[in-house]
């Protein structure tokens, strides 16, 4: 069974605990918490309180009929997870977390963020649950995000400009990962993807898996068996593990994560780790990574800040060898041109990184049968991405005029 | 021909010396510089050298490191030019211990065994992987006690005492004591915690050599590790620190001559 997956902190050969020894008994004592709490009744119940009269759960899984007669194949449904309070499926993750930071007496909460989802999400969920929040962010992201840095301190956070490195979502990791060390006996780490060390992508995987519970639930309602393939976009991956994972041993349903192909693979500006990386250590985990011959982390590109990272789950590089799930990229365009249509054709403007995932399963449903369904994993709203599209296209309109002269 | 920590350590003990044990990043601020600055160090008086192979994410290093990595890397340091750095440290100090400090994934990308035979080759002595537990290193242990290598492993204030004996069977050369709870970066002081943790390391350790090391500075900080029953004391952020303010080259020999010169005497006493 793969679902038994993890089997001693591994996903086959990948994930591990690669981390400093100060940080050792904190993922230990974590470890243990969340065994205890995972199948106790009360934590289950809170969280489902929370989660339905707080966060809006279910989600709708909504049959987007202009998109599927526009494209003229596959039924296409879209899980709408940015319908989820906070506007992203994040929120799934982090009231699991911040519950559970609670319950083991934790009361300072860090985390990082890429697009500021996360973020978002760690901030509302520590203001509902009396904790307090401090986010580390890219300098880089905080510029392209800065709706979502205004959003974290309206909900009460601290956001930390992360100037090392690229300045991006990797580097944000390594800052919470120092803080973590320098305060390892008061501090939660609220990691917002299925990285990290073991129990990390385990445990977000399982906060993540609501989705594609309700999948299974609202297909089995609505057409009265399970979809033919399940879409969803990968950065680190946690909304492509949370709707792939409740499907891993249906074998017919056939899982496609969707990566961030940015200005194509061959490019180098990409961050599509399953499609080009190479094995690897980073942040804690063995698994995927974009990296130079010698093992440097190299920089990734995306115009998704979201998808910006150049590691990946070590579930999901399990699944990409043995072949359970397959992996594909969308580039910045295709990204945007999905992102428009959806805006056109069903009134939802959907976030950079589910744009991909639509693009992709745009194409997916070209080669199927009209009778065949596929269902995407709408993974956030696309409030925070306006402007950079807005400023995409512009650009884009001035070169084609500049080149028509 | 024994290998040259473990031979240091124990002339070293014999005299009731601390060991002083510097930290340079290899090609900071050039390739040249980090030779120069390790003769200095060496003539100074320190006892074993730590080469800091620049990774692009140091999660364990404070803001000095990781600004000294990152220059390194970008202009150009790569794992194997650190590596011609200790063949040419090897052949004008034969006796000199050297270790290589850097994080897991420069050695898991070209293959554990790969990597650490080649780094023998060029006079690395031993590893430290602040990265790898004792639970991911059987590839690394085995390849290390094929090939003679001291593997310093890390324990830090927090460790539970069934782990710290897990560590230490794992450990060779010597313990890498973590003095505080955080990354590295020269500090102001140091609390109760840290000698704490030293004399309960010293406990455990047995006949494994304990060094503590993050934050260490002033000879006033050696003398306390050293009161507490520390073995040697490890020193990295404040000798970049002296390397990143030095106006001149001469300068900055001069200057890192007198610091290990201070921190020695301090080891003595």
């Amino acid at each position: 069974m793969l679902g038994n997956h993890p089997v001693g902190g591994k996903f086959g050969k990948y994930g591990g605990k690669y981390i400093p020894e100060t940080l050792a008994p904190a993922v230990e004592e974590l470890e243990s918490a969340y065994e205890k709490y995972k199948n106790d009744p009360d934590f289950q119940k809170e969280l489902s309180y929370y989660l339905t009269e707080y966060a809006g759960r279910p989600t709708p899984l909504y049959f987007a009929k202009n998109l599927t007669e526009h494209v003229g194949g596959a039924k296409i449904y879209l899980k709408r997870e940015d319908l989820l309070h906070g506007g992203a499926h994040k929120t799934n993750n982090t009231l699991g977390q911040a519950l559970l930071a609670k319950k083991m007496g934790k009361k300072r909460i860090i985390a990082e963020t890429g697009a500021g989802q996360h973020g978002v999400g760690t901030a509302l969920a520590c203001s509902v649950l009396g904790l307090t929040a401090e986010v580390y962010m890219g300098a880089k992201d905080v510029e392209r995000q800065k709706l979502n840095v205004f959003r974290m301190e309206l909900l009460g956070a601290k956001v930390h400009s992360v100037q090392s490195g690229s300045k991006t979502l990797k580097d944000a990791i390594n800052e919470a990962i120092r803080d973590w060390i320098a305060n390892v006996n008061t501090t939660y780490y609220l990691i917002g993807s299925v990285v990290g060390p073991h129990p990390y992508p385990m445990m977000v995987r399982d906060f993540q898996s609501v989705i594609g519970h309700e999948v299974k639930q609202q297909m089995r309602e609505l057409q009265g068996r399970l979809p033919d393939a399940v879409v969803a976009c990968v950065g680190g991956g946690s909304n492509a593990m949370g709707s792939f994972y409740p499907f891993l041993d249906d074998q017919d349903v056939m899982l496609c994560g969707v990566e961030a192909g940015g200005e194509g693979i061959k490019s180098g500006k990409h961050s599509a780790t399953l499609a080009a990386g190479s094995e690897g250590v980073l942040h804690g985990m063995f698994t995927y990574l974009l990296q130079d011959e010698c093992g440097q982390v190299t920089e990734t590109h995306s115009i998704s800040a979201g998808l910006d990272y150049p590691g990946v789950g070590p579930e999901h590089a399990m699944l990409k060898d043995i072949k359970r799930a397959r992996y594909a990229a969308s580039t910045d365009d295709e990204a945007i041109e999905a992102f428009v249509t959806l805006s056109r054709l069903e009134g939802i403007i959907p976030a950079l990184e589910p744009s991909h995932a639509i693009s992709y399963a745009m194409k997916l449903a070209k080669e199927m049968s009209k009778d065949d369904i596929i269902v995407v994993t709408l993974s956030g709203r696309g409030d925070k991405d306006v402007q950079v599209v807005q400023d995409y296209l512009n650009n884009k309109n001035r070169r084609k005029k500049k080149h028509a002269k | 021909m024994p290998n040259r920590i473990a031979a240091r350590l124990d002339e070293l003990a014999s005299r009731s010396e601390c060991a002083l044990v510097c930290y340079v990043v290899a090609g900071y601020p050039d390739v040249k510089m980090s030779q120069d600055a390790i003769d200095s160090l060496v003539s100074g008086g320190a006892d074993i050298i730590e080469i800091g192979i620049p990774f692009s994410d140091p999660i364990a290093d404070g803001p000095t490191i990781q600004a000294a990595s990152h220059s390194a890397l970008e202009k150009g340091v790569t794992p194997e030019k650190a590596l011609q750095l200790a063949k040419s440290i090897r052949k004008r100090h034969p006796d000199l211990p050297l270790l290589a400090m850097t994080y897991c994934n420069i050695l898991v990308r070209v293959g554990v065994e790969k990597f650490m035979a080649h780094a023998k080759e060029c006079g690395i002595d031993g590893f430290i992987l602040p990265d790898m537990p004792i639970e991911e290193a059987g590839a690394y242990l085995q390849a290390a006690s094929k090939l003679d290598l001291s593997m310093v492993f890390l324990a830090s204030p927090n460790t539970s005492e069934a782990r710290l004996k897990n560590i230490v069977k794992s450990t060779s050369g010597f313990l890498y004591l973590v003095s505080v709870y955080g990354i590295t970066g020269a500090r102001k002081s140091f609390e109760d915690y840290t000698l704490n943790a030293i004399k309960n390391a010293k406990r455990l350790a047995g006949a494994i050599p304990v060094a503590v090391g993050f934050g260490i500075k002033t000879p006033a900080h050696v003398r306390l590790m050293k009161g507490a029953g520390a073995d040697g004391v490890i020193i990295g952020s404040a000798i970049v620190d002296i390397m990143s303010k030095s106006s001149s080259k001469a300068k900055m020999a001069k200057e890192l001559v007198n610091f290990a010169k201070s921190m020695k005497q301090a080891c003595k006493k």
